[in-house]
């Protein structure tokens, strides 16, 4: 028998407890497993303890609330309701603007990685946008569609829009050569290839898109909303700043970021089961 | 299987020229030209030649992929103006589908065809699964497969389509020594059951002879036939036939032809040519 055999033997009658410097490469240990969560779990209470200390002692005033403040702030907001108005109306801009340039960005993006020609006739407005802030066209849309939702959604939907399209069209036009030849040695038809090659190729670069656009649509309502709304978390915000309630202002932040967060989590969990034929991302 | 005229190659190149337009320095390329060679049906063909001698170029044409600029290249008696279901190319690289498993991207071909519907593909690509000895791995992503085993999974897909004849593109060039011998022995114990007509592109002169009946050296650039060579060595052949005295005089006899094809004075030094 083997030293390895008398192992497993013994292992398995429960005679010898798993020696720590002897184990399978590719298993991790228990505490590998957990080592992200834990160490970052330890890190954000070390900054929010600090950050209450900070506030206890007084070293900012009334401009920096301690993280308690803030949530009894919410807790108030919460209970008295008028917040979910301001919620609601931001969810609906962002539902809206952003479903709209998904849906645009992907048939847009599509065709113009599909079809040269098309991609020649739209570059010129594709390159114009991206290369500006499309927020510099909120008062132009409060000027056309005046201060309800609206001109914020019209500025979520462009803000959204171009990192979808050009990430698209570059999923497209990242088709590996090899598959395209091997696709049409076969005879394959044009719409085989666009369904069945093209098309599943390009689903990384169109999540990568869909997770910019995200943060773009966000950064567009908050703007939005700063500028000239009635309702909204932007107007929140932009109301509890000026009157210095420094505890109710950071509650819409907060809400701001974790909506960011929470789309972006749940786009990188269709991602990741969109790419489990990847061997490193399955394991 | 079709039946041919009496006298007709089942392949047939007459003086057939392939030209590139170079679009940076804007000026034709002419990668092959005056190709003659005929193909009888069931003969395994290899074609070897220095590199950048338009071999590839010439496989491609035959798959349908690229036209000929002058000359008559006909299968069956046909012009060949695209690809077909008639022929099958086992690639180079193995251009495989990385999000689909072994048996997904064994129905590829059948698949782009059009031939056969999805339930039938996958039943009978088990029958081509095992003989490429991929069993046990019908599930599995390409990532997850060793070079070899990617290879196999391409020429199982080549097979899966039933060509009238295979195309065969350097298809173990990329492989370690010892898998690309294997995958040798694999391939002509494949082939020795319907013995489909088969080219064979390679730069490896030893893999040439031992798995064609015929090996024809192509010039240097732009390419032609320079000479043929019949390979007078029995079926079925095990790997042991490359040490046998007979094989090694054809490797001498197209290694010498290849040398005098060497263009530069530095490739004919490496050789041991004298300048």
């Amino acid at each position: 028998m083997s030293v390895k055999e008398a192992d497993r033997v013994l292992a398995a009658r429960g005679r010898i407890v798993e020696d720590p410097e002897r184990r399978s490469v590719m298993r991790p240990t228990r505490w590998k497993r957990y080592e992200a969560p834990a160490v970052g779990t330890a890190s954000v209470v070390f900054v929010l303890t600090t950050w209450q200390l900070a506030a206890n002692a007084g070293l900012a005033g009334i401009f920096l609330p301690g993280p308690l403040a803030i949530v009894q702030a919410g807790i108030k907001l919460f209970q008295k309701g008028d917040i979910w108005v301001d919620i609601a109306t931001s969810a609906e801009e962002v539902a809206i603007g952003y479903g709209l340039a998904v849906v645009a960005g992907l048939v847009l993006g599509l065709l113009m990685g599909w079809y040269t020609r098309f991609q020649y006739a739209l570059d010129p407005y594709v390159n114009f946008f991206y290369s500006t802030p499309r927020i510099v066209l909120v008062p132009l849309f409060i000027v056309w569609l005046g201060i309800d939702i609206e001109s914020k959604i019209a500025v979520i939907f462009l803000g959204a829009l171009f990192p979808v399209i050009i990430n698209t069209m570059a999923g497209v036009r990242n088709t590996e050569a090899a598959l395209l030849r091997v696709a049409r040695s076969f005879g394959a038809s044009d719409a085989l290839i666009f369904r069945r090659v093209v098309l599943p190729g390009s689903v990384p670069f169109i999540l990568t898109g869909f997770r910019l656009g995200v943060g773009h649509a966000l950064t567009g309502v908050v703007v939005g909303e700063l500028i000239a709304a009635r309702h909204g978390v932007g107007k929140l915000i932009s109301d509890y700043g000026v009157t210095l309630q420094m505890d109710k202002m950071f509650v819409g932040v907060i809400i701001i970021a974790g909506s960011g967060m929470l789309l972006t989590t749940l786009l990188g969990r269709i991602e990741k089961r969109f790419q489990s034929w990847r061997p490193d991302i399955r394991r | 299987m079709t039946i041919q005229p009496l006298g007709m190659a089942k392949l047939q190149a007459q003086g057939v020229a392939i030209e590139y337009w170079l679009a940076r320095s804007e000026t034709l390329f002419t990668a092959v030209n005056g190709v003659d060679l005929e193909i009888p049906e069931g003969e395994f063909v290899a074609i070897v030649g220095p590199s950048g001698c338009g071999k590839t170029t010439f496989l491609n044409a035959v798959d349908g992929l690229i036209p000929i600029a002058a000359g008559s290249l006909t299968l069956d008696g046909r012009e060949i103006r695209a690809p077909g279901r008639d022929r099958a190319v086992v690639f180079q690289q193995p251009g495989l589908l990385p999000w689909r498993t072994v048996t997904g991207n064994v129905i590829f071909g059948v698949e782009a065809q059009g031939t056969m519907p999805a339930k039938e593909a996958k039943e009978r690509a088990q029958q081509y699964i095992e003989p490429v000895a991929l069993k046990g791995f019908e599930d599995a992503y390409p990532g997850e497969l060793s070079g070899g085993m990617q290879q196999r999974v391409n020429l199982a897909r080549a097979l899966l389509t039933d060509p009238e004849m295979l195309l065969l593109d350097e298809p173990f060039a990329a492989l370690d020594a010892q898998t690309r011998e294997l995958m040798q022995l694999e391939l002509l114990r494949i082939w020795n059951k319907d013995r489909k007509t088969a080219l064979f592109i390679t730069h490896d002169i030893k893999e040439a002879i031992y798995l064609a009946d015929r090996v024809i050296v192509f010039t240097k650039r732009p390419g032609r036939v320079k000479v043929t060579i019949d390979v007078d060595i029995p079926r079925p052949r095990t790997l042991r036939v490359k040490r046998d005295p007979k094989f090694l005089g054809y490797e001498d006899q197209v290694w010498e032809s290849i040398q005098e094809e060497l263009a530069g004075p530095a490739e004919r030094l490496v050789a041991g040519v004298p300048a």
